[in-house]
């Protein structure tokens, strides 16, 4: 599946683990939340790159110990309707300041990107649209009204010159 | 009135061309329907019975005389010669085809308006006190803060995919006229030791499952009003039921949790907030918002004017008549605010035609500071009327259909459009409403009644506001067959109350004279012509009503 990462496309080199599934002491890997927060002691002694991969329930504060020894939050969307995802992002890169990859997986829309982008996501995993489509979502507005995650000065900021 | 900047025009006009893109992807077959339809809903366009309708915002209800010529050209140019103002003071247009809909919101955006929010599960028009800036009883103007929040929670990123769709009101008038009590969060503007605040009230509905509004705090700096709505909101996206439709609104919330816990949870999440995360929205942004809304320079009134006034009333019963039913008290000496009713007996309630928007757009630029605004009520009103204009608007207005006396009496009902437009209905509505307002056309009658309101809805979800109607009506299915059942005691304002069934639904041909029993109870009930019908059925309760309205007919 595309991914499309800081505005270009790249190859995914992580994988998901099921919580079932041996975790080896290679190769780049998500874990559930429950299943990093359970084996949270003995994966702090592990020498691969480590991500965790949240569903919408998931309490992204949970997270907020461990974030130095992650590299990849993969926020899920089992439907692109539900909305969860955009506040665990908020969460992590505004409240916790998480400087790792957040990485929206899942049903993954053209035209969602934007709100994700503004929500602290830097990556798209996206089978229903091409790069230049994320592209195109990605600057489809030049203004907000708010802040948000993303860099983007409010507009109240620049009628105000501050 | 609120002018768009540079910053405001771009947005709508990027808007705009998203918009046009999407529909054409969705022509080409890029886009599935259903990943559709959650874009075109964010842009008003609902799929109806007949066809597509396209709902576009009015914030806060306030127009100018261009803004509804051009909604009046876009009813003539795209729709059937009308549109339809709703009880959320936006205007829908029935008829419209989805290939048009990106040209109707350019020339939208020509006059800055849009439809952005205007459905779908995410903040929607900022409504508020139809008589904002012009009543007596107001405290301040909420228009600007309802513009703040406007363009907060406009493409707001974190809350475009809410549990479900989510209302906010504004008053900050004694009197509620924004029917606050009835919204996800309702917001009353207040002073405390100088300092501007607000009160805010969360977990207020209507639907199936009606709930009033909690009281979740009792004051919030101005300053600070941004932060804790980020704050309620972030609450529900987070924890809002989304295992079922029906259970998604935040009322279904804050019950339940409860009012503590609810109020616990979004009192931790707003101390949680960095410093970074506040808004910080400065002093000089909230005064150049507060200077669009200066009131206009009111011009003075003679004694000439006045004597010319009383004549004009002496000579013309029916203008004296309109004056005593559809004029507002006006803070300013010689103004009052005009109610243009959209209910004449025998029309749908809130449907205007292009020539009758045209004629209220005239009457605003010529005699009325170029100011309308929408009522909740779905009329329109014209809010700063100098009394020496006040007899040739009657007349121009009386000219189009637009003089019906009977603002806030029986015959000025809130009626949804119900099965004849509606795919959710499971009951017409405009046919009951009209039939109810024949039995009361005697415009004597309505007046000795007094103020009573009637809401209509054609199903449970309540677009007509039947929960907090005076008497509400409800159609429901039985069996395939148009039923109605009818609520006493229900209101909208600051002592709002959810109406009680009085017992089982009646067939479509028995609601006329069902109605006409119990407000014939009242009148032999109440202790005056003072006694307003709702504070009669406050004081007897349901029973003699309950009795009159199934008395065999």
């Amino acid at each position: 599946m595309p991914l499309v990462r800081n505005g270009a496309e790249v190859a995914n080199e992580w994988t998901h683990l099921d919580d079932a599934a041996e975790l080896k002491p290679e190769g780049s890997v998500t874990l559930s939340l429950a299943r990093f927060l359970a084996e949270a002691d003995s994966l702090a002694g592990r020498n691969a790159p480590l991500g965790v991969r949240l569903v919408p329930g998931d309490d992204a504060a949970l997270l907020e110990p461990f974030l130095e020894q992650i590299q990849l939050v993969e926020v899920s969307f089992p439907k692109y309707t539900d909305g969860r995802g955009y506040s665990q992002a908020q969460l992590l890169r505004r409240r916790y300041g998480f400087t790792g990859e957040i990485r929206a997986v899942g049903h993954v829309l053209r035209d969602q990107i934007f709100y994700m982008n503004r929500s602290g996501f830097d990556a798209y995993e996206t089978a229903r649209a091409d790069l230049s489509g994320v592209l195109e979502a990605l600057t489809e507005f030049r203004d907000a009204y708010q802040p948000a995650a993303d860099q983007r000065a409010p507009v109240f900021r620049h009628r105000h010159g501050s | 009135m609120y002018r768009y900047d540079e910053f405001d025009a771009r947005i709508v006009a990027d808007r705009v061309a998203q918009f046009r893109g999407q529909v054409a992807r969705r022509v080409a077959g890029d886009i599935l329907e259903d990943e559709f339809k959650p874009l075109r809903l964010q842009n008003g366009v609902y799929l109806q019975l007949h066809a597509y309708m396209l709902r576009v915002a009015i914030p806060y209800g306030q127009l100018s005389g261009r803004q509804l010529r051009r909604l009046a050209e876009v009813a003539r140019d795209y729709d059937r010669g009308y549109g339809h103002f709703t009880t959320r003071q936006n205007i829908q247009y029935n008829w419209v085809a989805l290939k048009d809909i990106p040209d109707v919101l350019e020339k939208l955006a020509e006059v800055e308006m849009h439809a952005i929010q205007t459905s779908g599960n995410c903040i929607r028009n900022v409504t508020s006190d139809h008589f904002a800036g012009a009543a007596q009883d107001e405290l301040m103007d909420p228009r600007p803060w309802c513009e703040i929040i406007r363009q907060w929670s406009t493409f707001h990123p974190e809350f475009a995919f809410l549990p479900r769709k989510f209302k906010i009101a504004v008053t900050a008038a004694a009197h509620d006229r924004a029917a606050i009590a009835v919204h996800d969060i309702g917001l009353r503007i207040v002073q405390r030791d100088g300092a501007t605040g607000f009160v805010v009230y969360v977990g207020g509905g209507q639907g199936r499952t009606p709930h009033l509004a909690a009281l979740v705090k009792d004051f919030v700096p101005e300053t600070e009003i941004l932060d804790y709505l980020e704050a309620v909101m972030r609450v529900y996206n987070l924890h809002g039921r989304r295992d079922n439709k029906y259970k998604a609104r935040i009322k279904i919330l804050v019950n339940e949790l409860g009012e503590t816990e609810f109020t616990r949870q979004v009192d931790a999440e707003f101390a949680a907030q960095r410093g970074s995360e506040k808004i910080n929205l400065p002093q000089a942004e909230i005064e150049r918002v507060h200077a669009y809304f200066a009131p206009p320079d009111f011009t003075a009134t003679t004694a000439a004017d006045l004597e010319a006034f009383e004549s004009a009333k002496r000579e013309h019963p029916a203008f004296a008549e309109w004056t005593e039913v559809n004029l507002h008290p006006h803070k300013a000496a010689g103004h009052a605010s005009v109610t243009v009713s959209l209910k004449p007996v025998g029309v749908a309630a809130g449907d205007a035609t292009t020539a009758q928007m045209q004629v209220v757009a005239d009457l605003a630029e010529r005699y009325a500071y170029d100011d309308i605004r929408v009522s909740h009520a779905q009329n329109l009103v014209l809010p700063h009327v100098p009394v020496a204009h006040l007899f040739a608007m009657w007349q121009a207005l009386d000219a189009a259909g637009l003089a019906t006396a009977n603002e806030s009496l029986i015959t000025d009902m809130i009626v949804c459009p119900g099965l004849d437009y509606c795919n959710l209905a499971n009951a017409r509505s405009i046919p009951v409403g009209i039939a109810v307002q024949k039995v009361f056309e005697e415009i004597k009658y309505q007046r000795e009644i007094g103020k009573l309101h009637i809401n209509i809805s054609g199903c449970i979800n309540a677009c007509g506001h039947h929960h907090v109607g005076h008497i509400g009506i409800l159609g429901v299915d039985r069996k395939g067959e148009e039923f109605y059942q009818i609520s006493l005691g229900g209101r909208a304002d600051e002592k709002a109350a959810i109406g009680d069934i009085a017992g089982p639904a009646v067939s479509a041909d028995e609601v006329p004279g069902a109605v006409k029993r119990v407000v014939d109870a009242y009148l032999g009930l109440r202790t005056g012509p003072d006694e307003k019908f709702i504070d009669t059925f406050t004081r007897l309760g349901m029973e003699p009503f309950k009795e009159a309205l199934y008395a065999a007919g």
